[in-house]
């Protein structure tokens, strides 16, 4: 327990919520930017089990921001190399794999018995994907998204608190949102926006103080400003409003970017 | 009147509409905007109509990819 003895000290954590985290189970869906981050921390703080999702393999453009991929790791599927790093850091950790993309055909079966999900991902059709399949679940998740010098993340209690689509009705028409990859992110950005989903993650397994629901946390790294925007649920939701429309998981068109046609 | 945009005082002429209110703040892509009034997520349908007052607080909610973990 030596290694945990900074979390033990701390009177809202203490033996007993350090044994919650070892008996805990989080979902990481992308092992990115945000991904990163994340699943470092939260093997280091010794969570039990830790899931993650990518089907893609390491890249040279992704170093500048994906902190758990290093340079010899290029070409290396994203979660091999992921879960390398967290076993170093803390052989403690369960780290389970799935080498593949979320899907309306797989992801229920995926987040099946994690107690939290981490939306790491870059593309709005599985931004809204997870959001839905969270919802049916009912199983809480951090919501993220991060471009150019901005970030922004929620904290979704199923039924209890505002979800992605309470805000976002559904996704964005094509040639209108940038991706990282074509906007360009500030490569620490990820850090900080990750970092806080991971903070999200840990208070919530450990029924600590004020999570971020009903609440959107703006970030602008240039000014330097955090601001907290306060939601609602949305009646008019069409995943958990009063009417709703959207009653089974299917695969958003993906949508990309052409920046030539792009007005953004 | 005096409005409260995205945490910041603004001064605009009295009855400005919210789709008015897209254009003179400057937001490019309105489309990719849902906007927040007084707490409340309007519908896209509401914007032409709905007309602001004094000291509404508005909030413009952008869509944000990222993570970089698909591409």
């Amino acid at each position: 327990m030596e290694r945990y003895s900074r979390h033990i000290i701390l009177e809202k954590i203490g033996g007993h919520g350090q044994e919650k985290l070892l008996s805990s189970r989080v979902l990481i869906v992308g092992a990115g930017g945000l991904g990163a981050p994340a699943g470092l921390y939260l093997a280091a703080a010794g969570v039990g089990i830790i899931g993650v999702v990518d089907g893609d393999k390491v890249e040279l453009s992704n170093l500048q921001r994906q902190i758990i991929h290093q340079t010899t790791d290029v070409d290396t599927e994203k979660v091999l190399s992921a879960r390398n790093k967290m076993w170093a850091i803390n052989p403690d950790t369960q780290v389970k794999i799935y080498p593949e993309r979320v899907t309306a055909d797989n992801i229920s079966q995926i987040i099946k018995g994690y107690d939290f999900v981490i939306d790491g991902t870059d593309n709005f059709p599985a931004k809204f994907l997870i959001n839905d399949a969270c919802y049916f679940e009912k199983i809480p998740f951090s919501h993220a998204g991060i471009l150019r010098f901005d970030g922004q993340l929620i904290t979704v209690l199923p039924d209890k608190s505002a979800c992605y689509r309470c805000i976002f009705n559904s996704p964005p028409p094509a040639n209108a949102v940038p991706s990282c990859s074509q906007a360009g992110v500030l490569g620490v950005l990820a850090g900080v926006i990750g970092s806080l989903q991971a903070t999200e993650a840990i208070k919530y397994l450990l029924g600590i103080g004020d999570l971020l629901t009903d609440t959107l946390l703006t970030y602008n790294a240039l000014d330097m400003n955090f601001r907290r925007v306060q939601l609602n649920r949305n009646p008019d939701c069409p995943l958990c409003g009063e009417q709703p429309q959207v009653t089974e998981l299917k695969d958003e068109e993906q949508i990309v970017c052409d920046l030539k046609n792009c007005k953004c | 009147m005096n409005l409260i945009v995205n945490g910041k005082k603004t001064n605009h002429s009295n009855g400005l509409t919210i789709s008015q209110l897209l254009v003179e703040e400057n937001v490019k892509m309105p489309e990719m905007v849902s906007v927040e009034l007084n707490g409340q997520i309007l519908k896209r349908s509401e914007f032409e109509q709905t007309a602001l007052k004094d000291d509404d607080k508005v909030e413009f909610l952008y869509f944000m990819g990222g993570g970089c973990a698909f591409n």
